[in-house]
């Protein structure tokens, strides 16, 4: 878990008032409240990905949201397919047996 | 070694040398939107493809590093960095959850539960057998070779990034950008069927005094006045091995002697090439005695070297 300091400096160049508008609009959900905010390893994935989308694909902000719903709806699929898969492989498993 | 990736910069972001920084900010971006990992997971060739892009573009986006480049003082796989873990890693896992769609507190999306759906597949095909059988993948390496090696054939071990090590032997001959297939290498294959092969393309370095044109090779030959004028065995390293040449007495600058059949070895269908060398002349350290015998030099036949040129207007 790491403060909000420390994750604007690992994200060069962020401006703070950027990083509390992302978690106004939950696209980044630290545990903790405005002012003691702590990020996990997740979140902190989560916002270096918003910022490479912004910065490095010039993205703009307004189509953020849109990236980020269509990339949780897949990420949730993936794993349920991998939570079937490996409930499939136990159920095959007893089979062979 | 690693096999690491030794794409050339310029060619990994497809934009030439003379590219602006402005041509090589776009090309990155477009790449980067088409190959990031987390926006392709479970795709490993967009994994490798973006680490190559972004390897590319640390480089050339940096004008210091790129004149670096150019100059050749920097390779093209310069420092690996430490990975930072990607969102990917995090989103399939249980920590995903954190961002599920079907956030409690937003009312963005139904969160539609998809378990049912893939039990009742997995119930029907599950008896027939646990995993599809299916042939291996090809797996695609690049892997840099030195001038000579590539010429005279080596062998060179290889690390693949599963940690398997394997021998892999560069016949003599081979050329930049031939592929060579190490067949069972690649991918496994389940339910016993044959592995995917693996295909490594050969990147050849350029040499310092050496240039391939097929299989021929050409050298630039300095050689001294009075070799020139009076001719004479030199020695002239060749890729197989140090050669005496024979010079005709009264050989010009830029003349073209030709050592037959020691270009490239024979390989496959194709026959020993030869080795050219230009001759270049060097006058050397500046010599009292020859300053002198031109000053009193009387040409047999004068002659004016640039004839040739006043068809020029």
């Amino acid at each position: 878990m790491i403060s909000m300091e420390v994750l604007i400096t690992e994200l060069n160049g962020l401006p703070v008032q950027d990083l509390e508008r992302w978690i106004s609009n939950r696209w980044v959900r630290p545990d903790g409240q405005a002012g003691t905010y702590l990020f996990r390893e997740i979140d902190v994935a989560r916002a270096h990905l918003i910022w490479e989308l912004r910065e490095q694909m010039q993205v703009n902000e307004d189509a953020i949201p849109v990236v980020l719903l269509l990339l949780d709806q897949l990420y949730d699929q993936r794993r349920h397919i991998k939570n079937a898969c490996s409930q499939h492989e136990r159920t095959a498993g007893d089979q062979i047996q | 070694m690693a096999i690491a990736e030794v794409e050339d910069p310029y060619h990994a972001l497809g934009v030439s040398k003379t590219a602006t920084q402005d041509e090589i900010r776009n090309a990155y971006r477009n790449l980067a939107k088409k190959h990031h990992p987390d926006l392709n997971p479970g795709n490993p060739k967009a994994e490798e493809r973006f680490k190559q892009v972004s390897a590319a573009n640390e480089i050339l986006s940096d004008p210091v590093k790129r004149g670096q480049f150019d100059r050749g003082e920097i390779d093209a796989i310069g420092q690996p960095r430490a990975q930072r873990p990607s969102y990917r890693d995090y989103a399939e896992g249980e920590d995903g959850h954190r961002y599920d769609p079907s956030d409690p507190s937003s009312d963005d999306w139904g969160g539609e539960d998809f378990s049912d759906l893939f039990n009742s597949i997995f119930t029907k095909t599950g008896r027939s057998q646990s995993r599809p059988s299916r042939q291996g993948l090809d797996q695609n390496y690049k892997l840099a070779c030195d001038f000579l090696d590539a010429v005279n054939g080596t062998t060179r071990r290889l690390t693949l990034p599963d940690g398997r090590v394997l021998d892999v032997k560069i016949p003599a001959g081979t050329d930049s950008g031939q592929v060579l297939r190490l067949r069972g290498q690649g991918g496994p294959g389940t339910n016993g069927r044959p592995n995917g092969d693996a295909l490594i393309e050969i990147q050849v370095s350029a040499h310092r005094f050496y240039t391939r044109e097929g299989q021929n090779i050409r050298l630039t030959l300095p050689i001294s006045l009075s070799e020139a004028v009076l001719g004479g065995p030199v020695p002239v390293p060749t890729p197989g091995g140090p050669v005496q040449m024979r010079i005709p007495p009264h050989s010009d600058g830029g003349t073209e002697l030709r050592l037959r059949g020691r270009g490239v070895p024979a390989h496959g269908t194709k026959a020993k090439g030869d080795f050219y060398a230009t001759l270049r002349l060097v006058l050397g350290e500046p010599d009292t005695a020859l300053s002198e015998f031109f000053l009193n030099w009387k040409p047999e036949h004068p002659a004016n070297p640039r004839l040739g040129l006043e068809t020029i207007s």
